[in-house]
């Protein structure tokens, strides 16, 4: 669990962070979302200790980040930037392994992990683990990049901006594999990002930013359905409001009894595409299946009850 | 498509070198004189010897600018420029006999100007063919030892023992040798301190803001002070230093000598060592820089790990630069009696002998350009992202 308490960074008397607290639960994803400036990297800088906060305290599984030295909370602390930063002298493998050979881990273990990592990121080790960071595409660049910051296991991993450097539809790939990934080791993450979509597609947890003031803490769902504020109302964006919230409900969970004609869903696919299927084929009604069993039917009804705002 | 037509390739710099080179072909090419001090008379590059010597020479030399004319084929430029060499060579160590013979015990022989340019001109036309194969770092090296090995065997071989400038050289062996020593200390010494002072001087630039903007416009104020009037302010300093300082002179130190001479390159060296090492260490992307903090590396580490050997080729660039300017500058140490190969340029120009000049000129420009080539090598070795296809 990260605790944040209160934390404030002031850049000649203005404050860049005004008092944030929140609290990140272990094996989860936070999103930091707010336009430019509202201080989301000054936040998360703060947490490893780029930035000394100028009040305040972070506790890392109760522990304060203040009272041990700062390379060694780094070490500790999983962090991938946009743009990656790299060592481009270095192979992939050896960037991969950077914190545990800082950390001393005996190079067997270090090679175990970095061939681990590598299949964990669909690269295949023997092709990619002597190449070059400049012999990569951007996409596998990035991937190395999470690889790096996830080598040593750390408590938490931050991002910022990672995918912002890649084009749509690796971006989308991006994100999808890092979702699975952060499933499979229970891992801790804050992500800052600019881009709601980003941010309601990933996070458990979505805290939004303005002005260096935290506005709202929750649940995508609840970000969406009760803004707490119009620049909230406003960042998660007027008349795309109900198709968010479609996107985050699975068609298992609406999924009832029944016939229905033509090609089926599966049960993982969101409500916002389960629509756009109902639309586009001009039917009332999608079968549903799971691994090719047939689970009963998802109705247009039922897709537009779940998207109504509060009345 | 075709990138090039045939016509404007032709033209440069082939045509160039060869319009040149017959043009110097018509120049003195060799001088005769009475002796070491009086101003020799020119001799033409036919008239040096019989024709029958004569003949094979100047057709070897035509034939060498000719050939350089195939812009298409590099090699066959590059004999050319070979051939054109030996020719040159040929008709040097074949005049140098012939004229001196029966010409007084005085007389001396000295290359001309046509021999120089013609030097020139097919060094040009080997290095602009050499470049057209763009060398790897190691054939560069081979290519390098080999034109040393082959001066030292042609030096050795006594072919051009006749010539004045030889003469002067072997009237003064041991004070050569000696120079040279000194002309090497000269430089590598005050490239070694300077580098002793300047990496570290570079890093505490790097790592502070106030120190660089502090620093940098004094090293680039000593930088500015010619270097005549450089050598010059050491010697009343040093001298003050030698007379308060107790056991200065014990060490070495006095106005005029080796001590000012070093200290007057070292600090002309200061600024490129440290603007480079500056520079070097500023070449990693912001990004890596970022990376290389937030997983924990210290200061150290990412010095020695990441900015280091990012910048290394920026930093032995600078190293090149001293070097080069240092083996140059340090011909001025001769002025103070500093020693080294401006010791023979000084005592030649005082004495009006060219070629004693030439004994402390040529060996200099020779030693620069090897340090250079050398150089050069290091930098594309270091370069820090190796070149691989995947
Ligand atoms: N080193 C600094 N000195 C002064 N102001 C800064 C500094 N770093 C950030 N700021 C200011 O703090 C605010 C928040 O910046 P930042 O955290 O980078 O925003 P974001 O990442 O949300 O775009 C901005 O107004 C920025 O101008
Ligand atoms: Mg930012």
């Amino acid at each position: 669990m990260i605790e944040i308490d209160k934390i404030s960074k002031l850049y000649d008397g203005v404050a860049a962070v005004d008092a944030v607290s929140m609290i990140v639960e272990t094996a989860t994803i936070t999103v930091i979302v707010g336009t430019s400036g509202s201080g989301k990297t000054t936040l998360l800088r703060m947490i490893n200790r780029l930035i000394e906060p100028s009040s305040g305290e972070v506790r890392i599984n109760g522990e304060p980040t203040g009272t041990l030295p700062k390379h060694v909370l780094r070490r500790r602390i999983g962090y991938a930037i946009q743009g990656h930063g790299l060592f481009p002298h270095h192979t992939v493998a050896r960037n991969i392994g950077a914190v545990p050979e800082l950390l001393r881990w005996p190079p067997e273990k270090i090679r175990a992990r970095v061939d681990e990592l590598l299949d964990l990121f669909s690269m295949e080790p023997a092709q990619f683990r002597d190449r070059f960071p400049g012999e990569l595409s951007g996409g596998q660049q990035q991937r190395v990049g999470v690889a790096r910051a996830l080598a040593s296991r750390p408590d938490l991993l931050l991002m910022d901006e990672p995918f912002g450097a890649l084009d749509p539809i690796i971006r989308a790939r991006a994100q999808q594999d890092l979702r699975r990934i952060q499933r499979a080791l229970g891992s801790t993450i804050m992500l800052v990002t600019h881009d709601i979509e980003e941010a309601i597609h990933l996070g458990d947890r979505v805290a939004v930013m303005d002005e260096g003031r935290l506005v709202q803490h929750g649940t995508p769902a609840e970000i969406i359905r009760q803004p707490a504020t119009e620049f909230v109302a406003e960042m998660v964006g007027g008349v795309d409001r109900p198709l968010r919230l479609l996107s985050l409900v699975p068609v298992s969970e609406i999924v009832v009894d029944g016939p229905a004609e033509g090609e089926p869903l599966d049960a993982d696919t969101n409500l916002r595409d389960a629509l756009s299927t109902c639309l586009w084929s001009g039917r009332d009604a999608l079968p549903v299946v799971r691994d090719g069993v047939p689970l009963g039917r998802v109705t247009l009804d039922a897709i537009r009850a779940r998207a109504e705002g509060p009345r | 498509m075709r990138m090039r037509d045939a016509g404007p390739a032709l033209l440069a710099p082939g045509l160039l070198f060869a319009g040149l080179g017959f043009a110097a072909l018509l120049a003195p090419f060799m001088t005769l004189a009475a002796n070491r001090i009086v101003a020799g008379e020119g001799v033409a590059v036919w008239r040096v010897a019989d024709p029958v010597v004569t003949l094979p020479g100047i057709v070897a030399l035509a034939a060498g600018l000719g050939l350089g004319l195939l812009t298409a084929w590099p090699r066959v430029r590059i004999a050319g420029a070979a051939m054109g060499l030996a020719g040159l060579v040929w008709l040097l160590s074949q005049g140098a006999t012939v004229l001196l013979d029966g010409a007084g015990q005085y007389a001396r022989v000295s290359p001309g100007a046509g021999f120089w340019c013609l030097l020139v001109i097919l060094a040009l036309l080997l290095a602009d063919a050499l470049s057209q194969l763009s060398p790897g770092p190691l054939a560069r090296a081979l290519l390098l030892a080999a034109v040393v090995g082959t001066l030292a065997l042609l030096l050795q071989s006594g072919a051009l023992s006749q010539l004045s400038v030889m003469r002067e050289y072997a009237s003064r062996q041991d004070a050569f040798g000696d120079a040279s020593l000194r002309h090497l200390g000269l430089a590598f010494g005050s490239l070694a301190v300077a580098a002793a002072i300047g990496l570290p001087l570079g890093v505490l630039c790097h790592r502070r803001e106030t120190l660089r903007r502090a620093l940098l416009p004094v090293l680039s104020f000593l930088q500015t002070i010619p270097s005549l009037a450089m050598f010059g302010i050491m010697i009343p300093l040093l001298g003050w230093v030698a007379d308060t300082v107790p056991g200065a002179q014990s060490v070495g130190i006095a106005g005029i000598g080796f001590a000012p001479a070093f200290l007057a390159l070292v600090l002309y060296s200061l600024l490129p060592v440290v603007a480079n090492m500056l520079a070097g260490l500023q070449s990693a992307p912001p990004a890596v820089i970022e990376a290389a903090r937030g997983m924990g590396m210290t200061d150290r580490q990412r010095l020695f790990r990441v900015e280091l050997p990012l910048g290394l080729s920026v930093i032995l660039a600078g190293v090149r630069i001293v070097l080069v300017q240092n083996i140059g500058l340090a011909v001025i140490a001769g002025l103070i009696g500093g020693g080294g190969f401006g010791t023979f340029v000084f005592q030649g120009l005082n004495q009006t002998a060219t070629d004693l000049i030439l004994l402390g000129a040529l060996p200099t420009v020779a030693l620069a350009l090897s340090a250079a080539i050398v150089m050069d090598i290091l930098v594309e070795l270091t370069r820090p992202i190796p070149e691989r296809t995947p």
